[in-house]
């Protein structure tokens, strides 16, 4: 038997109106005991109003080798970049 | 001085401060980060309460009297908490099936509390039940996952239950101050969630496959001052730093 329970991420909406953000990660037996240690862990001090726990394994991450590729898009094409709008002062999480 | 009140007072208040000071042992040294960190939340939430009890208990006591001296300067035999949050931390399993016989018993007094005519013991109440009904979830869901395990975590927990049952009565005496504010809406007369408390434990000892002892030799005693010899231990540890310092702050 596995000696140690699995890794979980842990993702937090701290308010209504934005997007849950990974926190960090922990250990727990199962997505019960996930969300109650990410309560203690994470969101004692009213940090959140939303919590989503997902086993670590289930996540595919992309290779570091290949950011290339992935992330550096061509510079010379500029209309592939949003930089000739002004967003509004009121719009805060953009 | 209300003499009954501030008995009262205390007797509330020593309950969660020893469950606070038994649970703040593990800090360091849970089974997991995760569990540390938890139990010593609950055990943060209990300090937090008893911290609301004691100012109020020393306004009423007055002169000189603080919450520090009052959670600090005391004898043994003038703590009022119930021999059951006084037993130690023999293994996890006694930890958890300790805080849960306090816990469900703790949750029934506040939900009546928060309807008490004084109007401060109904504030603290109101603002304490959403932490103990946390601490219910935490503790209760422990019971099931030990209890319904493997065999030896079902073991374990079936002898910590076995043990500590014996503790439980004592939380439904009612004493002399109790049940003179109980007359004049004050205070709870425990008796009345009796039934309420060993349907609630049953119900989750059948979910998680143990059996409720049947043993009818309850221990009691700690309302009164009378402790079990873990207590001298518990305070000496506690009040080691206000005896050997007097006066000493943060």
């Amino acid at each position: 038997m596995e000696k140690n329970w699995p890794l979980w991420e842990i993702f937090v909406r701290s308010k209504n109106g934005l997007e849950h953000r990974h926190f960090g990660s922990l250990h727990a037996a199962d997505a019960e005991m996930a969300l109650e240690n990410a309560r203690d862990v994470y969101t004692r001090r009213s940090e959140g109003v939303s919590i989503w726990v997902v086993e670590s394994k289930n996540i595919t991450a992309s290779n570091p080798e290949n950011n290339g590729e992935m992330f550096e898009p061509a510079q010379d094409k500029i209309y592939r970049h949003p930089t000739f709008y002004t967003l509004p002062d009121e719009i805060k999480h953009m | 001085m209300k003499t009954n009140l501030y008995n009262y007072i205390l007797e509330l208040a020593d309950n969660c401060l020893i469950a606070g000071q038994r649970l703040g042992e593990l800090c360091g040294h849970g089974p997991s980060l995760e569990t540390d960190i938890a139990c010593t939340n609950i055990s943060l939430d209990l300090f937090g309460q008893t911290r609301s009890y004691f100012q109020y208990a020393a306004d009423i006591k007055g002169g000189d009297a603080t919450e520090d001296s009052i959670a600090f300067l005391r004898y043994e035999r003038e703590y009022k908490n119930v021999l059951l949050v006084e037993q130690p931390n023999r293994d996890f399993a006694y930890t958890v099936a300790r805080q849960y016989l306090f816990d469900v018993f703790h949750l029934l007094l506040l939900e009546k509390l928060q309807f008490s005519q004084d109007m401060t013991l109904s504030a603290i109440a109101k603002k304490s039940i959403k932490e103990v009904s946390y601490h219910v979830r935490f503790s209760g869901d422990w019971i099931k996952r030990l209890g319904d395990g493997t065999e030896e975590s079902h073991e374990k927990m079936q002898a910590a239950i076995d043990g500590l049952w014996q503790y439980t009565n004592e939380l439904f005496e009612v004493t002399e101050e109790a049940k003179a504010l109980a007359e004049e809406g004050m205070g709870i007369d425990v008796s009345t969630i009796k039934d309420a408390y060993y349907q609630n434990v049953t119900l989750l000892f059948e979910e998680a496959t143990l059996n409720v002892p049947e043993s009818k030799y309850f221990q009691k005693g700690g309302k009164s001052g009378i402790h079990t010899e873990h207590m001298g231990y518990l305070l000496a540890d506690m009040q080691y730093m206000q005896r050997a310092y007097p006066n000493m702050n943060w």
